[in-house]
């Protein structure tokens, strides 16, 4: 299937040093036609930088890059005319109506009046607007605002669309109404690359890429991610006492008596992440036992795709 | 007035609006015991930041009872002070202080003597990973690393509880689990009630007891395990070829009691996994729609969320 599709974003051994900071190191990736790819990592890992680059706002320090056959560095304008940007702080102006606020995105974009009046139309309905274009920007909600922000962002029809943490802030209904307008323009073939710290949304990427301290760590769809990148599984020890379980565990961590990745506190359970042996299984078991600790359960579960990224991020931090 | 140290009762607010009287706060009532880690989750404008500041006493109430320690949120203002630590949304330090100068700003606001000041401000600079950054700007530390020194700050007088509303907002995934390790080890070694709103459902999973909050009501409040429960039958995940048909035809189906988009794909609630997979495919195919193996999933924190919050608000609709 992968080879009818053209890719749409190219980067190669892409590279941006900020004085001596290196805030992107020698990335390479391609992302397909229509595609929606999550572009992820930590706060400062460079993921900003790289979109940045990619929009021709910033030029990087080495490497190669080109969207939609353009080099974003030297074909700026012609490329910008193709592509839309959202970022997080949602760009609107907010005495403004909805509706004043695509015309001006249509205007500055240079939509025809005809153009103007239709795509208008679409995008209100598109946002969930129709009934209330007339209302001042910063009266609406967030979820409302963020769509009509995605509506002002891709009003010239762009085949490629960056989202820079495009769901900062909104509550999970409106997040869930926000990716089926990101799936039905990836459907019309629209390209997406996207960035979040909500895991749950990482998962309804097609591919996803982490990236840490500026060079990309994995790369893949999620559901291969969990199988390839997780260093150990995860247990889950249910227990009346889990404030004990969690300081016997924490004081094996810290004597290296057991080789746990990971212990953290999850309501009434506790989820260690070790290496995947059922000798492990039993020395925690009997650990608890020795202490005197109940359990109640103590069970292998599915990785979450943060559980991965955690894994994957910590494994750099470790080689440097 | 009460034990516990979170209390409400029959709990109202309500806001004079260009509109008439808006009710942000709708008889609500809350228990958390102390020790407990307490989350409020619920969709924006629910009423989460008004429950913490009449909490607080920094918004008054306009019927029914609050307190923190059984100290009245109305009238005990100061003593809830002196034994609460508070991070408000979007909150921000002082960034042209240092680390240190703002733990001491925050000492010396509470009146904490300075020999105290001594032993306390290492201590909890060591434990939220600060110690090798005291004398950098708060201004140019990360995301999470600000999140951590705020949370420390608020911890300079040894509080019993905090109250922390959305505190980790905007933090990537390695930072808000590190600040989840660190609530996780103050309920472990000090006993400490956390009250904490949050728009993240993976940590609300974190909690010992989530509240859902919607429209100024408690619509549920149980632990993380059973409010997953509450959402009724099992969960089918399917991705279809034509998502809109898929969608139009599974709504008419009566088996179907709820369908969730989650992206391109369809998110089924059903009485009987196995037993719909089959009637499900067979309907797919009978209109002609392709699609992946449909496989039973678990309802996670999400699902769980989106589902009572439609129900809740279908039932008043009817009312």
């Amino acid at each position: 299937m992968n080879d009818v599709k053209k890719p749409a974003i190219v980067v190669e051994q892409l590279t941006k040093h900020f004085g001596e900071f290196v805030a992107v190191d020698h990335v390479n990736f391609s992302v397909n036609e229509g595609e929606i790819f999550g572009w992820l990592g930590p706060n400062g890992a460079g993921k900003t930088t790289t979109i940045r680059m990619l929009l021709g706002l910033i030029k990087p320090t080495s490497g190669k890059m080109s969207v939609l056959g353009y080099d974003p560095a030297k074909e700026t304008k012609t490329m910008q005319a193709q592509v839309g940007y959202m970022s997080q702080q949602f760009t609107l102006y907010n005495e403004l109506t909805a509706r004043e606020n695509i015309r001006f995105y249509g205007r500055v974009y240079g939509l025809s009046p005809s153009e103007l009046d239709q795509r208008q139309e679409e995008l209100l309905k598109m946002a969930g607007l129709s009934g209330r274009a007339n209302i001042i920007t910063s009266s609406l909600s967030g979820g409302w605002k963020q769509r009509l922000a995605l509506g002002c962002a891709i009003v010239h029809r762009p085949r490629v669309v960056f989202l820079d943490e495009p769901t900062a802030g909104v509550d999970p209904i409106s997040r869930r109404e926000f990716w089926e307008l990101i799936y039905d323009m990836a459907k019309q073939g629209v390209t997406i690359l996207v960035t979040t710290h909500y895991m749950d949304e990482a998962e309804l990427c097609q591919r996803v890429g982490f990236i840490s301290a500026g060079k990309l760590v994995a790369m893949d769809s999620p559901a291969r991610l969990k199988q390839t990148q997780m260093r150990g599984r995860v247990l889950e020890i249910g227990s009346p006492a889990p404030d004990r379980v969690m300081s016997v565990l924490k004081s094996a961590q810290q004597n290296g008596v057991m080789p746990l990745d990971e212990v953290a506190l999850y309501g009434a359970q506790i989820h260690a992440v070790i290496p995947n042996s059922e000798n492990y299984r039993d020395a925690i078991r009997h650990a608890l036992k020795a202490a005197d600790i109940p359990i109640t359960s103590l069970e292998w579960i599915e990785p979450t795709l943060e559980d991965v990224f955690i894994s994957a991020v910590s494994a750099t931090r470790l080689a440097d | 007035m009460s034990d516990f140290a979170i209390f409400a009762k029959d709990l109202v607010k309500q806001f004079k609006t260009s509109k008439g009287w808006l009710t942000a706060i709708d008889n609500l009532s809350l228990q958390v015991k102390a020790g407990e880690t307490y989350g409020l989750i619920g969709p924006d404008g629910a009423g989460k930041t008004t429950t913490i500041r009449v909490v607080l006493g920094l918004l008054t109430r306009t019927h029914g009872e609050s307190s923190i320690f059984g100290l009245d949120s109305m009238r005990d203002t100061y003593e809830i002070r002196e034994r609460i630590g508070y991070i408000a949304q979007q909150f921000v330090l002082p960034a042209d202080l240092t680390v240190m100068e703002n733990m001491l700003f925050f000492a010396k606001i509470q009146g904490i003597a300075s020999d105290q000041q001594k032993k306390r401000i290492p201590e909890l600079l060591a434990f939220a990973g600060l110690t090798n950054f005291t004398e950098r700007l708060a201004g140019q530390l990360s995301g999470g690393m600000k999140k951590k020194l705020a949370l420390a700050c608020s911890l300079v007088h040894e509080p019993q509880v905090v109250l922390l509303d959305e505190p980790t907002l905007g933090v990537d995934p390695v930072s808000r689990r590190e600040f989840w390790n660190l609530l996780g080890h103050l309920r472990v070694e000090k006993g400490l009630t956390v009250f904490v709103c949050t728009p993240y459902m993976d940590e609300a999973e974190r909690c010992t007891r989530v509240g859902l909050m919607y429209a100024g009501k408690l619509i549920a409040d149980d632990t993380p395990a059973n409010i997953k429960k509450m959402v009724s039958g099992e969960l089918l995940e399917v991705t279809p070829s034509d998502f809109v048909a898929a969608r139009n035809m599974m709504a008419s189906l009566d088996y179907v009691k709820e369908l969730q988009t989650y992206g391109d794909k369809l998110h089924i609630f059903v009485d009987n996994g196995d037993r719909r997979k089959s009637e499900i495919e067979a309907a797919l195919s009978s209109h002609g729609i392709q699609h992946d193996e449909i496989r039973t999933i678990e309802v996670r924190m999400e699902e769980a969320f989106i589902s009572l919050i439609r129900q809740h608000s279908l039932r008043s609709e009817q009312k």
